[in-house]
């Protein structure tokens, strides 16, 4: 359980005594696991337990480590589970570069500091000096990379997709799992990848587990 | 975490001024009030109400006014929404009528009678061309012995009420998929909407009927400008004698409350019969096989009463603000010859206390609600378990038991406390009418809000203090400071509370309105008014700018 990497021991999920998911598996730093199932599977569920931010209605068993430490005992906030989903989820409220400073570590000090990481992780997926703009007058695929760059700014331990390509149109979509896929690598962050587009698993080139079939 | 606190003390300051209220009145009604020398039980207060001259006529008064009016109310409601919900014409109605809802009910009693007296607009309208009139006639139109205008005034101000209840409820019976289902067998709108929605939806709703019967049954300000006077309804009678300077005339007052506790039960009883029957007979028309494909006289009845409520409120709010600034206005001419400001110039002076203890009552009221909404529903976020049925029936309480029933225990309450008079007791007063409707307003577009933001500034790192203070206030700013604007319309408006528990010692603009009521001065009289109706329009507006501005950069926040 102390391997670099993410760790999923004996987890299980249920819902209603009905069993929806047992996975044990170790992911590396910078790989992919893909997990695909059809909807009701469970495998949004996992997300979820791994985030913790699990429904109470479902009932989950296991635990989960990453890099030795253990995630199943801390509040969501403490684990450091970077997440996207399906919408970019923006803060409506924020500018753009409020969004990435509003995800930056606290140890990171100085408003100076604080501003130049977030230009710097805006140039970084394609969008320098943006800061500035309302995230609604953005294209979705600019939504899509400021919230890829708003996870990667807190320092995740690991990287949880909730297919976050299936509202993208298709060349659009190619290319933000490239984008993301490679910033997981040079983080060295595990990812683990939930979908039902075969497209996502080829091309996370990680290994494929298929449940609720 | 702070958020436990909520729930308990919801249930505390709602239910327990209702509580409290209600052994006030139980007790002096028969005879036990140490503080006023009653020190034992006795039927006497008993006996004394009954001897009271036109005590029945003044009970069924009551009743029937808030059976007429929840029957009238209902019926127009359903009639607007089988016929016209989705339709272009449905969306411009609702904003039409859904400001009505923050219009104080004395303002709008004000305004009708203004517009059907025999000296009002109508007539004026109407004369001399077609009547024939060059005085005002000698008819009593206002006050009329059967509370007609008593009942019409209640019924143009429920109806933005009970509309705006259904609406909220209307997304959770799937209304446009059974109207095309209902319609691919060939059934007619208003029919398809009466065995397909219907029943559910009325469970919805239920709860807010019975607060239009309680509150028609049991009314003071819009009885005392349109009602009856000879005798007036009971809730009048109840107030006069709790004001009366012979402190003796309490136990009266209490024997009559509690009297009007019976009323109230009784307007509820003979309701849930004809609740009974109206679904039995629903069903066996729905299990008949007729379609009643020719309801369109029924629809277009349904739309007349409902443009016809937005345009007499509306017509007499104008009017009142014609009255307040007119000079000379002789009947029958339709205008005034000269305008003047001269009611505005001699009211002011003597508007600074009433509209400092409104304001103070209604900012102080609306807060405590907004922060006790706010702790109930950061509760139900922790525990995950949204509020239930009892948590509903809680909200309704103090709209259900009518309030000059328990109004009075609890001034009675305060006194044998010893707790003078102040501020603070008329707060508390408040806050148990305020709190229903603010949370009512906010608890929809809390529920609504998408949690996923709140799972990624969990993965960000963020603890749940900043994720509710950084992320879900900011983004619900906007319905949170519509649900204080709808609570201070509700404070603005209370006229019974702040009678009895200010024990007339602490005058808002309403209960000074409707003080002027008897009087007839009417430029006066439209100057109150317009203050209480401009004081929600005030709020309402805040309520729009704060956000606008703030968020003036940011375009998905003007969206909600």
């Amino acid at each position: 359980m102390t391997e670099k990497g993410l760790t999923l021991d004996h987890v299980s999920i249920a819902i209603g005594g009905r069993t929806l998911l047992e996975i044990t598996h170790h992911v590396r730093p910078g790989e992919v696991l893909t997990v695909m199932g059809p909807s009701g599977s469970g495998k949004s569920a996992l997300l979820a337990f791994i985030g913790g931010f699990l429904d109470p209605a479902f009932a989950a068993k296991g635990r989960v480590f990453v890099s030795g430490i253990e995630l199943t005992d801390l509040a969501a906030e403490e684990r450091h589970a970077g997440i996207l989903f399906q919408d970019p989820l923006l803060f409506p409220h924020m500018s753009v570069a409020g969004n990435l400073a509003f995800a930056l570590p606290e140890a990171v000090r100085g408003r100076a500091a604080r501003r130049r990481l977030a230009e710097e992780a805006l140039a970084d997926v394609g969008l320098a000096r943006l800061g500035a703009r309302d995230p609604d007058t953005l294209s979705g695929g600019q939504k899509a990379r400021v919230a890829l760059a708003r996870v990667l700014l807190s320092a995740p331990r690991a990287l949880l997709l909730d297919e976050p390509f299936s509202k993208l149109d298709a060349d659009l979509r190619q290319q933000m799992r490239e984008l993301i896929f490679s910033k997981a690598l040079k983080s060295a962050l595990p990812v683990v990848l939930v979908t039902h587009d075969e497209a996502d698993a080829r091309s996370a080139g990680g290994p494929l587990l298929r449940i609720g079939e | 975490m702070i958020a436990r606190l909520g729930p308990p003390l919801a249930v505390l300051l709602l239910a327990g001024p209702v509580l409290c209220g209600l052994v006030g009145t139980v007790l002096p009604a028969f005879g036990y009030l140490p503080a006023l020398g009653g020190t034992r039980f006795t039927l006497a207060p008993m006996r004394d109400l009954l001897a009271e001259p036109g005590l029945i006529r003044s009970a069924l008064t009551s009743l029937a006014v808030a059976l007429v009016t929840a029957a009238a109310v209902l019926m127009v409601v359903v009639l607007f929404v089988a016929g016209w919900s989705g339709t272009r014409i449905f969306g411009r109605i609702l904003h039409l009528v859904s400001p009505l809802l923050s219009v104080p009910h004395a303002a709008a009693a004000f305004g009708l009678a203004f517009l059907i007296a025999p000296s009002g607009m109508i007539a004026r309208l109407l004369s001399p061309w077609l009547t024939g009139w060059q005085r005002p006639p000698d008819l009593l139109i206002v006050n009329d012995p059967l509370a007609l205008s008593m009942t019409a005034g209640l019924i143009v101000k429920e109806i933005p009420f009970l509309l705006l209840i259904t609406l909220a409820a209307l997304p959770q019976v799937k209304l446009a998929e059974t109207r095309a289902l209902a319609a691919s067998l060939g059934y007619g709108r208003i029919a398809g909407f009466l065995f397909g929605v219907w029943p559910r939806l009325y469970r919805q709703i239920r709860l807010a009927v019975f607060a239009v019967i309680a509150f028609s049954s049991s009314v003071v300000d819009v009885a005392q400008i349109l009602g009856p006077t000879l005798p007036p309804p009971l809730a009048v009678r109840i107030v006069g004698w709790a004001n009366d300077p012979d402190l003796a005339r309490h136990f009266l007052a209490a024997a009559g409350a509690l009297l009007q506790l019976g009323v109230t039960a009784l307007a509820l009883i003979v309701w849930l019969f004809f609740e009974g029957l109206a679904g039995v007979v629903t069903r066996r028309l729905g299990q008949s096989g007729r379609r009643w494909r020719g309801d369109a006289v029924l629809r277009r009845s349904g739309l007349a009463a409902m443009v016809a409520t937005a345009a007499a409120v509306g017509a007499g709010l104008a009017l009142l603000s014609i009255w307040s600034v007119a000079g000379l206005w002789q009947f029958p001419e339709t205008l005034p010859h000269s305008f003047t400001a001269s009611a505005w110039i001699r009211t002011i002076p003597q508007i600074a206390r009433p509209l400092g203890i409104t304001l103070a009552c209604g900012l102080l009221s609306t807060l405590l609600a907004i922060a006790v909404t706010l702790l109930c529903l950061t509760r139900e976020l922790q525990t995950g378990r949204p509020a239930g049925r009892w948590a509903l029936t809680l909200l309704y309480l103090p709209l259900i038991v009518p309030e000059a029933a328990f109004l009075f225990g609890l001034q009675i309450f305060f006194l044998a406390a010893r707790a003078e008079p102040g501020l603070p007791n008329l707060v508390l007063a408040h806050f148990v009418f305020v709190m229903p409707y603010v949370f009512l307003a906010l608890s929809g577009p809390w529920r609504a809000f998408d949690r996923r933001h709140e799972a990624i500034a969990a993965g960000l790192g963020k603890s749940r203090r900043t994720i509710l203070f950084s992320i879900r206030l900011p983004m619900l700013l906007g319905p949170i400071l519509t649900a204080a604007a709808v609570g201070f319309a509700v404070s603005v408006g209370q006229y019974l509370a702040t009678v009895m528990i200010g024990a007339g010692r602490l005058p808002t603009i309403t209960t000074e309105a409707v003080a002027l009521a008897a009087g007839g001065n009417r430029r006066v009289i439209g100057v109150y008014a317009l203050l209480q109706m401009l004081l929600p329009a005030v709020g309402f507006a805040v309520a729009i700018i704060v956000p606008a501005l703030l968020f003036r950069r940011r375009r998905a926040m003007r969206a909600g």
